[in-house]
């Protein structure tokens, strides 16, 4: 008897974030309005809106980043930043420090998430070479390519193994060669196991609909703060 | 030991990016070697060496606070680049250990600062040490952990401020006088010889005391700073 299917069958039951009539205002303009979301685990979500819609308000909401000034985030059933272990979050800027090469950033990060001498060394060099770059490769993050930026940014989030991954326009100013290798490589990062069983959940906001859609399995839409349709569909 | 590895990682950081780009220091040493040039013609040390001795220890400790200054926010302006402090969030890591890399980091910088500018200093104004010029090996530290521990604390509360260059003086100078007051007492009455050494051990206690206890409250607060929207 094989325990895959209801392993996964659990995992899908079990929600990874979700937000509560969730507000969040800035002074006079309301960024999320009375948001109601769960994201289940397992799930694959393409957030889409216009600027200024508040998908990355919803996003970094569900990071911990920020605090909701209404309603509930929580991610594993506990207050977001409590599970900071368990949740990447990888924003359209590079998020890393310009003078340094990759691997020293990626180092520097593995250090932080995972403390120096766990059996986990080694994992920097693992990722940069799942996206395509040369962990050797000498020159600072401040001269590579916006596609080579992104994939660095990228191997940050990936080495930390999360269960959940926030990825706030990853495909901003990459053509469309260097986002087909990015949505291979995280169509690839859906199939990782997890320790314990389970699967990895990833939300995603975008502008390109059609870029994101193989990784697609809902799509959440949003407008002026609200989420105005779900439309779930596995396309994966 | 795990929290002095993740110290030890984010000093380790700081003093990378600082040699790459040199922005601190080189702030900091233009900054204090015009500063001692302008004071040594505004003072005339040598017509008046008496009078130059008892005013070098606040010429020396101002010129490292307003100059100190320009170090602190920019220690922080790296991490607000490309987002880098909200990856610094995400990390389960202590935040506190964020706090005392750099603030170690940026003790570093001025302490390179003052071992240039030390020989400039006595050679401009024209000084001779008359008390124990070792006790000057207690207070120089002591003193600059006082500068950067709140300067630091403080440049990252102003973080999210537009006009936080402005900020950081307007919070740390006022701050920073009690311990201002004690690092020149100590550091003129070395220079001069003329205070009692009960009174000198006693402004060096109390700059210790000083640093104890912001060192601890900036730790404590830090968290909350950092995460503050």
């Amino acid at each position: 008897m094989s325990t895959a299917t209801p392993i996964r069958d659990q995992a899908l039951s079990v929600t990874a974030a979700s937000l509560e009539s969730v507000s969040k205002i800035y002074g006079a303009f309301a960024a999320l309005r009375n948001v109601t979301a769960a994201f289940p685990a397992g799930s694959s979500t393409v957030i889409l809106g216009e600027n200024g819609a508040g998908k990355s308000t919803l996003l970094r909401t569900v990071a911990g980043l920020i605090s909701p000034t209404r309603g509930r985030a929580t991610a594993f059933g506990d207050l977001p930043l409590r599970q900071r272990h368990r949740i990447a979050y990888m924003s359209h800027s590079t998020m890393l420090y310009d003078e340094l090469t990759a691997m020293e950033n990626l180092s520097y990060f593995a250090t932080l998430h995972r403390g120096e001498g766990c059996a986990c060394v080694g994992s920097p060099e693992m990722a940069l070479r799942a996206v395509g770059l040369d962990p050797a490769l000498p020159r600072p993050v401040g001269q590579y390519s916006q596609g080579m930026r992104q994939r660095a940014s990228l191997a940050r989030v990936l080495q930390t193994d999360p269960e959940l991954l926030l990825l706030d326009e990853p495909f901003s100013n990459l053509d469309v060669s260097s986002a087909g290798h990015l949505v291979d490589l995280l169509a690839d990062f859906r199939t990782w196991p997890v320790p314990g069983g389970g699967r990895r959940t990833l939300i995603l906001t975008t502008h390109q609909a059609s870029l994101a859609e193989p990784l697609a399995d809902r799509t959440l839409i949003m407008r002026q703060g609200q989420v105005i349709d779900l439309v779930t569909g596995s396309h994966g | 030991m795990r929290y002095l590895s993740f110290v030890l990682t984010h000093l380790r950081k700081d003093l990378r990016l600082e040699w790459r780009s040199r922005d601190s220091i080189n702030g900091m040493l233009f900054f204090v070697l015009l500063m001692v040039v302008v004071f040594s013609i505004a003072f005339d040390p040598a017509g008046y060496p008496s009078t130059t001795r008892q005013i070098s220890g606040g010429v020396l400790w101002v010129g490292l606070l307003f100059a100190s200054m320009t170090a602190l926010n920019q220690s922080w302006t790296r991490e607000q680049r490309n987002q880098v402090l909200e990856a610094q969030r995400m990390a389960p890591s202590p935040a506190s250990a964020l706090f005392v890399g750099k603030a170690l980091a940026n003790m570093i910088f001025v302490l390179v600062v003052e071992a240039v500018l030390a020989p400039i200093f006595v050679v401009f104004f024209n000084l001779h040490v008359l008390g124990n010029a070792w006790l000057l090996a207690a207070i120089l530290p002591l003193g600059t952990w006082a500068l950067v521990v709140n300067g630091t604390f403080f440049a990252a509360l102003g973080l999210r401020a537009r006009n936080r260059e402005l900020l950081l003086p307007l919070i740390l100078l006022p701050l920073s006088l009690p311990a201002v007051l004690m690092m020149v007492q100590a550091t003129t009455g070395v220079l001069t010889a003329e205070l009692d050494p009960i009174y000198l051990r006693s402004w060096i206690t109390q700059l210790a005391c000083y640093d104890i206890i912001y060192t601890t409250i900036c730790i404590l607060l830090f968290e909350t700073v950092l995460n503050a929207e």
